[in-house]
């Protein structure tokens, strides 16, 4: 699907400072890193996941593991996507008793982070499971708040929200515009 | 795989797929291996999807397969085997397609002696249709989890060689292994005396009546089972003749390239085409191959049921 920008609202630097604010909340919010996972959901909560991770373990110096779930087995959605891509999920930790931030870079809907949810409650049974984002940009369809926001974004439904993340796209940017 | 917007989608042979698609299965049974690590190895992709399990003919390993694949997608599972069922009475493919059908289930997996018969199902039926082998024709299922374990092993299978040893006159594994492999970019041989071997092979397919000659060129040995009855038909002369000269036995192996992959697909006749020492040894994919099947199996399923209908 194609996208035509109408603007540009985050800049490579704004992406870095959110990535550390919302790290310092983690970190304040759980008393500390140590009993702490990130779980990114593919494709760019992944790479956020790891910017998080790497920003906390700077502030409290400790090692944060960090994990990738693939939601698509868990969508309420499958029989309307056409041949979708399955990828592997990979937690690097027991998640019993854990503090588990899901990292995604935009909340929509809130059903992906249903999937999700279901998803890490089959690993094991975390002690509090929280929600990370890039940008909140509202309309949501569930009962579902996000912990952390790097940004809240107010949009119609007829607009899109496009995270451009340097691992994936090759910049840092958020831009609003229309599906073409 | 994909079929025209709105159309049925079917696993009758390994040419339902394109390349692409064959590419997709062993992709996404990749990522259901991982599914089969996890503490709860259950997924809900398919909740309220009912796959019927229609078993002309006795197999033990492709059933269970398929059933723990279809569980594991949270399918409801039936399970309709000939011998425990009205087929006893007499009651035609035809009825029983019918009393599927108005039933409402989703998919059937049918195995059945006649070769043919998946297609005549789906013919009869509106329902995903899957072929868990028919006769000796077919038997894609299998030829896809034989590529997904050379795959593992071996990495890229273009350029690789593989050879069939055996019975490949009466071998659905065979015929859909051939396509399979073909369709990978690999070099295919047929190893057999010239009484289990069929008047065609397919086009690319080379020949050998000769194991010695064939086993150091080879990536893959794939030893097919030898049934005791093929003997009373006189197709060879004797069990200890048959092994002398096409039983994989380590002192053949030896001949072989270091990293050779060995498979069978099951059940296996030891000292027969297969000695004790070869099945166990580390060269030995078999129970690899029994692994891969249910990952190979929840892909399919999973791609023709779970997803979208429609080419939009």
């Amino acid at each position: 699907m194609g996208f035509r920008v109408k603007a540009r609202v985050m800049e490579e630097d704004d992406i870095r400072r959110a990535v550390r604010r919302i790290a310092h909340e983690i970190v304040e919010r759980n008393r500390g890193a140590s009993n702490l996972v990130l779980v990114g959901i593919r494709t760019r909560g992944v790479p956020l996941s790891s910017r998080i991770a790497e920003a906390v373990s700077s502030i409290e110096g400790v090692e944060v593991p960090v994990g990738r779930l693939d939601i698509t087995l868990y969508r309420d959605d499958l029989h309307t996507l056409e041949q979708p891509v399955v990828k592997e999920t990979y937690l690097p930790h027991d998640l019993e008793g854990k503090n588990v931030v899901i990292v995604d870079d935009v909340l929509y809907t809130g059903r992906s982070v249903r999937a999700a949810m279901d998803a890490i409650i089959d690993f094991g049974r975390p002690a509090t499971i929280q929600l990370a984002v890039l940008v909140d940009r509202g309309h949501r369809e569930l009962p579902i708040r996000a912990d952390y926001v790097g940004k809240n974004l107010p949009t119609s439904r007829e607009e899109k929200v496009k995270v451009s993340l340097k691992e994936v796209d090759g910049e840092d940017a958020v831009y609003i515009g229309y599906p073409d | 795989m994909v079929g025209e917007a709105g159309e049925r989608r079917h696993l009758l042979d390994v040419d339902d797929l394109a390349p692409e698609d064959l590419e997709r299965v062993l992709e996404t049974a990749r990522s259901f291996s991982e599914v089969m690590r996890r503490p709860i190895k259950k997924v809900p992709s398919l909740r309220g999807k009912t796959v019927v399990n229609l078993f002309y003919e006795p197999s033990t390993r492709t059933r269970l397969s398929f059933e723990v694949a279809a569980k594991r997608l949270s399918a409801d599972v039936l399970n309709f085997t000939a011998t425990t069922s009205s087929v006893e009475k007499g009651e035609s493919l035809k009825d029983t397609a019918l009393t599927l059908r108005a039933m409402g289930v989703d998919a059937v997996v049918i195995r059945h002696p006649v070769a043919g018969a998946p297609w005549l199902l789906r013919r009869w039926l509106d329902v995903t249709v899957l072929n868990a082998g028919d006769g000796m024709h077919a038997h894609p299922t299998q030829a896809l989890l034989d590529l997904f374990t050379m795959r593992e092993r071996l990495g890229d299978l273009e350029g690789k060689t593989i050879a069939y040893v055996g019975d490949i006159l009466h071998s659905r594994v065979a015929r859909s292994g051939f396509k399979a492999c073909l369709a990978m970019g690999m070099k295919v041989l047929a190893v057999a005396p010239p009484t289990l071997l069929p008047p065609v092979v397919p086009e690319g397919v080379e020949v050998s009546y000769d194991l010695d000659e064939v086993i150091p060129r080879c990536d893959v040995l794939y030893m097919l089972r030898v049934q005791k009855e093929r003997l009373l038909e006189g197709r060879f002369p004797s069990p200890q003749e048959y092994s002398r000269f096409y039983q994989l036995n380590m002192e053949r192996l030896k001949a072989a390239r270091p990293g050779v992959v060995v498979m069978h697909p099951g059940p296996m006749n030891r000292g027969m085409e297969i000695s004790s020492e070869v099945a166990d040894a580390p060269h030995a994919a078999v129970n690899a191959q029994v692994a891969a099947g249910v990952a190979v199996r929840m892909a399919v399923l999973f791609l023709l049921l779970g997803t979208g209908e429609r080419g939009d």
